[in-house]
C-alpha cells in the first residue's frame, strides 16, 4: 500500500493502486451500481402506479419497527408493563409491525401478479420471499418476548409443533432468553440484510416492465418505447399520456 | 404503575370495545378470528384500490 504525503485526502484511481483489494471492490461496486442508478431521478412511466408505493411503505414501516425496537431494547423487555411511555413505544412497535406486514403482503400480491421474477429478477423475488418468511419468525419470537400470559400461552402451544419438527433441541420456544435474543439480534439482522440486498437488486435489475400487449398483426411492434417520468411530475400532464412520451 | 387519564383514554382509546374474548368465524375446518378476517378484507380492498386508482403527482418540473 502506498501512502500519499502531499495531499490531505486520499487520491483514488492511481494506476499503481489498481491491484489493491479496496480499489477492486470500489470499481466492482461503482460499476454494478453507479450513483445515478442507485439514486435515480427518473423511473419508467409504468412505475406511476399506487401499487409501487407499497414497497416503500414497507421500508418505512421497517424503519419504525427497528427504531422503536432499539428503544425497547435499551429500556428492557418489562419496561412497557410499568410505564405508560413504554406502553406507547411498545404499541408503536406492534402497530408498525402490523403496517409492515399489511403493506408487504400488498407489495407481494402486486409483484406476484406482475410475475416480477421475469428478466433476470429471480434473485430479487427470492430475497423478497425469504425476507417475508424470516419476518414471520421475527414477529413470532416477538410475541414470545412480551413477558405476559399471552407469551406463555403462545410458547406452550408452539413447543409441540417445534418439537415435532425436530428443531426443539436447539430452538426452545419456552426459553425466554433464547427467544428474546433471536427476536432482537439474529432475526432483525437477517431481515435488514435481506431487505438491503433486495433493494440493491431492485436498483441493479430495475423494476419489472409490464407484460407486452399481444401484437395485432405479424410484424407489428410488440410494445411502444418506454417513457420515463421524473419524480414530482404529473404523468398525465400537458404533454399527453405517459405512453405517448418519448 | 401509572394509569392513563380518562380524557386521554377517550381520545386515544380503541374505537371499538376490545375488552372481551375474540370473535371467531367457523366454516368447516376453517376457523379465523373476525379481526384477521377484517384485516384480510382491508388488504384486498387496498390492493384493488392501488391498481385502479390513478396515480397523480403535483405538476411542475421538467420531463
Amino acid at each position: 500500500m502506498s501512502i500519499d504525503t502531499e495531499t490531505p485526502v486520499a487520491v483514488a484511481d492511481r494506476p499503481e493502486d489498481a491491484g489493491q483489494l479496496s480499489a477492486k471492490l470500489r470499481h466492482a461496486a461503482v460499476g454494478a451500481l453507479p450513483p445515478e442508478r442507485l439514486m435515480p431521478d427518473r423511473q419508467p412511466a409504468y412505475v406511476a402506479s399506487w401499487i409501487y408505493v407499497f414497497g416503500v411503505l414497507t421500508l418505512a414501516a421497517l424503519a419504525v419497527v427497528i427504531l422503536t425496537g432499539v428503544v425497547l431494547a435499551v429500556m428492557g423487555p418489562s419496561w412497557w408493563h410499568v410505564s405508560t411511555t413504554g406502553l406507547f413505544v411498545n404499541s408503536l412497535h406492534l402497530w408498525s409491525v402490523e403496517v409492515f406486514f399489511f403493506t408487504m403482503i400488498i407489495h407481494l400480491w402486486g409483484k406476484f401478479f406482475m410475475a416480477a421474477w421475469r428478466g433476470r429478477r429471480r434473485a430479487t423475488w427470492i430475497t423478497g420471499v425469504v425476507s417475508f418468511v424470516v419476518s414471520v419468525g421475527a414477529a413470532f419470537t416477538g410475541y414470545l418476548s412480551q413477558q405476559n400470559f399471552d407469551s406463555q400461552w403462545i410458547s406452550t402451544q408452539a413447543k409441540d409443533g417445534i418439537n415435532a419438527s425436530g428443531a426443539g433441541a436447539i430452538f426452545n420456544v419456552t426459553n425466554f432468553g433464547q427467544m428474546l435474543m433471536w427476536h432482537i439480534v439474529l432475526l432483525p439482522l437477517v431481515v435488514v440484510l435481506l431487505v438491503g440486498v433486495h433493494v440493491l437488486l431492485v436498483r441493479l435489475r430495475g423494476v419489472v416492465p409490464p407484460f407486452a400487449p399481444p401484437a395485432d398483426k405479424p410484424g407489428d411492434p410488440v410494445a411502444a418505447p418506454v417513457a420515463t417520468v421524473a419524480a414530482g411530475t404529473d404523468p398525465t400532464g400537458p404533454d399527453g399520456p405517459i405512453g405517448e412520451q418519448s | 404503575m401509572h394509569t392513563v387519564p380518562a380524557a386521554t383514554s377517550r381520545l386515544f382509546g380503541s374505537l371499538v370495545n376490545l375488552n372481551h374474548p375474540g370473535h371467531y368465524v367457523h366454516w368447516g375446518f376453517i376457523q379465523i378470528s373476525v379481526a384477521n378476517l377484517v384485516l384480510i378484507g382491508l388488504m384486498i380492498v387496498v390492493f384493488v384500490g392501488a391498481i385502479l386508482i390513478p396515480f397523480r403527482r403535483h405538476g411542475g418540473g421538467g420531463r
